[in-house]
């Protein structure tokens, strides 16, 4: 409860900030300010399991270790991201605080889509999460591929409301408990009525196209790439993983009885987006590009755990949503400094920076999923959830073997930093220390809950 | 009257929304067919509600089964927000490249 009001509160704050100040650098650290005090409180909630705000909400909103637990991974990721890419944030446009409250209110949306116990949360939460994205993917007014990309977004997005709030009338049409809970939703065991075979269709399509799995993922690319490269960086990460916790949720509690009914067409959607991401990923020249396939195939792995549906399921969508929004932050930071977005590029990095190299080096071997890394574990945690379920094991071999596709189009970028000649006549942005400082602790990090994942799942229990 | 009316005029609502954003080429259009692909989504929550009231009142239940239409004013206000920011974004369009066509659109496919 905490970090929703918080959010929302400091939202507001930053907007009149934003309008009031003249000071360019006053929304950031009013940002990095607001947010480390609403992780705290985030922190606090979770660890006393009292909330400061206490409102009769007539239980429509759930909180558990598991549900907080996800807010305080989505706010502290975001203030890594703050600190990394802030001055980024800075240069994107004139309207910098705008910028930080319309964070801030994506941040309101995840913190709901974490905790809603009725469809009526969900997809409230879902559209505050949703329309500030629209938004900041059109921040560069200017540039016609900023204007594209939000277009795109938007008409997508709302699209696939629609076919959401149909999946949730038919949910509601077939109940016999009259009720939009949940847990109350009636399914029945066995066969389902038709309502509600067509509602668990419709919401599985939308949600689908919210975390961008095949074959509802061709509006990714041309987003990721369209829109500033600071906020594809925040929007491929947090607010993805979001998608997936909300996907986890309402199969786990209302569908849960029904799973073999619906889970060959999750069997599909996870193969198709693993198929579709890695190798598209692979012709791709622009390292941007490649990353936005690349979270299309990262969804793939993630459609592991709504599969599988199980304890060792919702541990590694924790895990996952912590290192995979780690590593794409801090590849997306690098990405930033850069001047040529593709592979070439890239070309004798480690010369000129190596400290940053090294980083980007770290980032892309957890994204790949090689051992030490958290990628690895949030990884071995999918599959063993996958396996553990104990239909269809050849699912895992599948997911393995995508897995080594994906290695070919990371390790190029390696390849480009260490072992090909730089060009001489291009000067490097010059990098601040804090920079250089934040990356570091970024890639420490990966490597720390690489070793030590129970950091973040020991919360769980605790 | 029956339930199935009402499913059936939902569902040929929404069809000729969703073929609408597939088919239309204009950017106002596609959104226009969002919006009526929501309204169906209106009607159909409401007969719903009142499909359950009746059904709850016959079984003396007290339930009044009134959240599907609360529902509906969430997806009105909602839609309204979406509405306002959808357009700032075509009027932006529209600024650049003076036409809401999107097939004017295809900067980003190389």
């Amino acid at each position: 409860m905490n970090a929703i009001i918080l959010t929302a509160v400091f939202g507001v704050i930053l907007m009149f900030i934003g309008v009031f100040a003249k000071s360019k650098t006053l929304p950031r650290w009013v940002a990095i300010g607001g947010l480390s005090l609403t992780l705290l409180t985030a922190v606090q909630e979770m660890v006393a399991g009292n909330s400061f705000f206490r409102f009769n909400h007539h239980e429509m909103l759930r909180f558990e270790n598991f549900n907080l637990l996800f807010i305080v991974i989505a706010l502290a990721v975001t203030l890594i991201f703050f600190l990394l890419s802030g001055s980024e944030i800075e240069k994107a446009g004139p309207h910098v605080g705008e910028y930080f409250a319309l964070i801030f209110f994506v941040l309101c949306g995840v913190s709901l889509v974490a905790t809603f116990n009725t469809l009526l949360m969900l997809f409230i939460g879902v559209e505050i999460m949703s329309i500030p994205l629209y938004i900041l993917t059109g921040s560069d007014k200017r540039n016609l591929k900023s204007n594209e990309a939000a277009l795109k977004y938007f008409l997508m997005g709302a699209f696939s409301t629609g076919i959401m709030l149909m999946g949730i009338t038919f949910l509601y049409g077939g109940n016999s408990n009259a009720s939009f809970f949940i847990d109350k939703i009636n399914i029945g065991v066995g066969t389902m009525p038709v309502l509600m075979a067509f509602g668990v269709l419709f919401i599985m399509v939308s949600l689908s196209f919210k975390v961008s799995a095949a074959p509802f993922h061709f509006w990714t690319p041309d987003v990721y790439d369209g829109a500033p490269t600071v906020f594809t960086s925040f929007m491929s990460t947090v607010v993805k993983a979001a998608g997936f916790f909300a996907f986890i949720r309402l199969f786990e509690h209302s569908f849960g009885s029904v799973q073999d009914q619906w889970q060959r067409l999750v069997l599909f959607i996870t193969i198709a987006t693993l198929l579709v991401g890695n190798i598209t990923a692979v012709f791709q020249q622009s390292v941007k590009r490649m990353l936005a396939y690349s979270s299309i195939a990262q969804a793939g792995f993630m459609m592991l755990a709504v599969f599988a549906l199980n304890n060792k399921a919702k541990e590694g969508i924790l895990l996952y949503a912590a290192a995979y929004s780690l590593a794409t932050i801090g590849i997306f930071g690098v990405l930033t400094k850069m001047n040529d977005f593709t592979i070439d590029g890239f070309n004798g990095l480690a010369r000129k920076q190596p400290l940053m190299a090294f980083c980007a080096t770290v980032f892309l071997l957890s994204l790949t999923g090689v051992p030490l890394t958290a990628g690895f574990q949030s990884k071995f945690f999918m599959l063993m959830a996958a396996v553990e379920n104990g239909h269809h094991i050849w699912l895992v071999i599948v997911a393995v073997l995508f897995a080594a596709v994906s290695a070919y189009y990371y390790f190029r970028v390696i390849q480009a930093m260490y072992f090909k000649a730089p060009h001489q006549e291009e000067e490097t942005n010059e990098l601040s220390s804090s920079f250089k400082l934040m990356l570091g602790i970024i890639a420490g990090l990966v490597i720390l809950i690489g070793i030590y994942p129970e950091l973040i799942l020991g919360w769980l229990y605790h | 009257m029956d339930i199935k009316a009402y499913i059936i005029l939902s569902m040929v609502l929404f069809t000729i929304g969703v073929v609408g954003v597939l088919v239309r080429r204009n950017a106002i259009i596609i959104f226009m067919c969002v919006e009526l692909m929501l309204n169906a989504v209106n009607l159909l929550l409401v007969a719903f509600s009142k499909m359950h009231a009746l059904e709850a009142a016959a079984q003396a239940s007290p339930n009044l089964a009134s959240d599907a239409q609360i529902f509906v004013f969430f997806i009105m206000v909602v839609a309204a927000a979406e509405v306002s920011v959808g357009l700032a974004i075509i009027v932006m369009m529209y600024r650049n490249v003076h036409t809401v066509d999107v097939n004017f659109l295809n900067r980003l496919k190389n």
